[in-house]
């Protein structure tokens, strides 16, 4: 195969081989990151810019490292015993390993959701103001009131669980429990929200609501995705960055990577071609 | 057929219909071209029966687009094709429509053969004629044989000579003008010469569609309707 100069189906000939600027500033960088599980390193040395009002989706073959890498930017590693990571990661410009910086805070700031939606055995109203509560972010009854119904109305939920707040979370479907997810996410005021494959679990339809979702929240927030789906990267991300064996192999943007990708080996991914 | 390109996906089901298409498309590019030498003939040597032949194959023609257009919508259905594969894809639909449009030309070449008048021009008056007809063969049969190998070098050559048709269409023109004032009785075959040799030069055009298809397969770069300097910037990677 000639590798492709460059460009894309829609791209006319005077186009630049750069890809367009990014829509905001730097959100988040990683510098040299590596992640140990004991010895064995699963992670050899990843940079990346998450930028403002983009997503970017991780994707890659099962064990590539994908998942690992997004849980350091949230140092969601360190609840693993034998992970270690090392290099550089940095929110705002500030080192998210800083001694000083608190763990918790951080993960307000930079929220998760997980591939199996997990409610906490509460109601629906609990679920979203136990976060907000525990920041302290409001001090009376209206605003949390306020902020779970925002939260609720951002995931989308508000108007399918406004008459049963009461209810437990856990007897939403999987869709809607994804989405209160989501909401208990958004309720702390995050500036990132991380998400492991959020919509496996679900089907089409709740992972087309939680798609739209993810677009209209990239509007305020930083997002990254890992995603076994290609299609579901190739609709809701603005930057692919594709992982094999603990290398990043290659990111661009998303238009780029499924129609005229520069490396054989994410070309070989995207097309059922790998192994 | 260069299958390394195609091949190679982990679902071998995957492999075959891709193939599958890519040798429907070498088979209909194969009709085409002789639908095209046949008119042509036909209309040289006032052949209305070889003319009536290629006017009832062209439907075999259409067939093939509708048939092949089908296959690519279910491998887009059924695979999501991305990247080299999704450009095939989109180049095989857009070949065979060119080609498909190739047909018609020829069709309307055998309909001028069929209607011919009878007067009957001097030998000399055809050559030019037929080395357009020449040409614009090698052209197509080249362009065909760069998308079975899927090379975009052997494609780029092929695209260039379209020039060279138009300029022999340019030709005709002039030499038509000169026949037509030297003896008004050969005006109603030199009208039907003009339009046959517009048939081909529009042909030209189309068989430069189909390398620049296997242009963009190969490089993943968008070439319609660049120029020539362009277009070799682009294959040579400058």
């Amino acid at each position: 195969m000639e590798q492709p100069a460059m460009g894309a189906m829609q791209m006319t000939f005077d186009e630049k081989k750069e890809s367009k600027p990014a829509s905001g500033a730097i959100k988040m960088s990683a510098r040299n990151v590596k992640v140990f599980y004991g010895d064995a390193e699963a992670i050899h040395g990843v940079n990346m810019d998450l930028y403002e009002n983009e997503v970017v989706a991780f994707i890659g073959p099962s064990g590539c490292g994908k998942s690992t890498f997004l849980r350091c930017f949230n140092r969601m590693n360190d609840t693993i015993d034998i992970a270690r990571v090392t290099g550089e990661i940095l929110l705002d410009g500030r080192d998210i390993h800083d001694k000083k910086l608190d763990v918790v805070q951080l993960r307000a700031q930079v929220g998760m959701v997980f591939q199996k939606p997990n409610p906490f055995p509460k109601s629906i109203y609990e679920n979203i103001a136990y976060g907000p509560r525990l920041h302290g972010l409001v001090d009376n009854k209206t605003d949390l009131d306020e902020i779970v119904e925002t939260s609720l109305q951002r995931a989308g939920l508000w108007k399918e669980v406004k008459d049963r707040l009461d209810a437990p979370g856990t007897g939403l479907s999987g869709g809607q429990q994804q989405r209160l997810c989501i909401a208990r996410a958004i309720a702390v005021s995050p500036e990132v929200i991380l998400m492991d494959e959020p919509c496996s679990a679900l089907d089409p339809i709740a992972t087309s609501i939680i798609e739209e979702l993810i677009d209209e929240l990239k509007g305020s927030f930083t997002i990254a995705i890992v995603t076994h789906n290609m299609q579901q990267a190739a609709r809701v991300s603005d930057k692919t960055a594709f992982f094999h064996l603990g290398d990043l192999v290659e990111i661009n943007e998303t238009r780029e990577i499924f129609t005229n990708p520069q490396d054989s080996r994410t070309e070989d991914y995207i097309t059922g071609r790998f192994g | 057929m260069n299958t390394g390109l195609i091949d190679g996906h982990t679902s071998q089901a995957y492999d075959a219909e891709m193939n599958e298409i890519v040798n429907d498309v070498l088979a209909m590019g194969e009709k085409v071209t002789d639908q095209v030498e046949q008119a042509l003939r036909a209309f040289i040597q006032m052949d209305s029966e070889l003319a009536k032949q290629v006017i009832e194959a062209d439907k075999s023609i259409n067939d093939m687009e509708v048939s092949i257009d089908d296959k690519c919508v279910q491998v887009l259905v059924k695979r999501q094709p991305a990247a080299r594969d999704l450009r095939a894809v989109i180049a095989m639909i857009k070949t065979i429509k060119d080609l498909e449009r190739i047909g018609d030309q020829a069709k309307r070449i055998a309909r001028m053969a069929g209607n011919a008048s009878s007067q009957i021009m001097a030998p000399k008056a055809f050559s030019e004629f037929e080395q357009m007809g020449l040409r614009v063969n090698q052209m197509l049969q080249g362009a065909m044989s760069a998308f079975r190998q899927m090379d975009a070098d052997a494609a780029l050559q092929v695209a260039l000579l379209d020039k060279q048709i138009d300029n022999d269409y340019e030709g005709i023109l002039r030499q038509n003008m000169t026949y037509m004032l030297e003896d008004p009785r050969n005006i109603s075959r030199i009208v039907e010469m003009t339009w046959v040799g517009r048939a081909i030069e529009r042909i030209g055009d189309h068989a430069r569609n189909v390398c620049e298809h296997t242009i963009y397969f190969v490089k993943g770069r968008d070439v319609r309707h660049v120029d020539d300097e362009q277009l070799e910037a682009v294959v040579r990677n400058r």
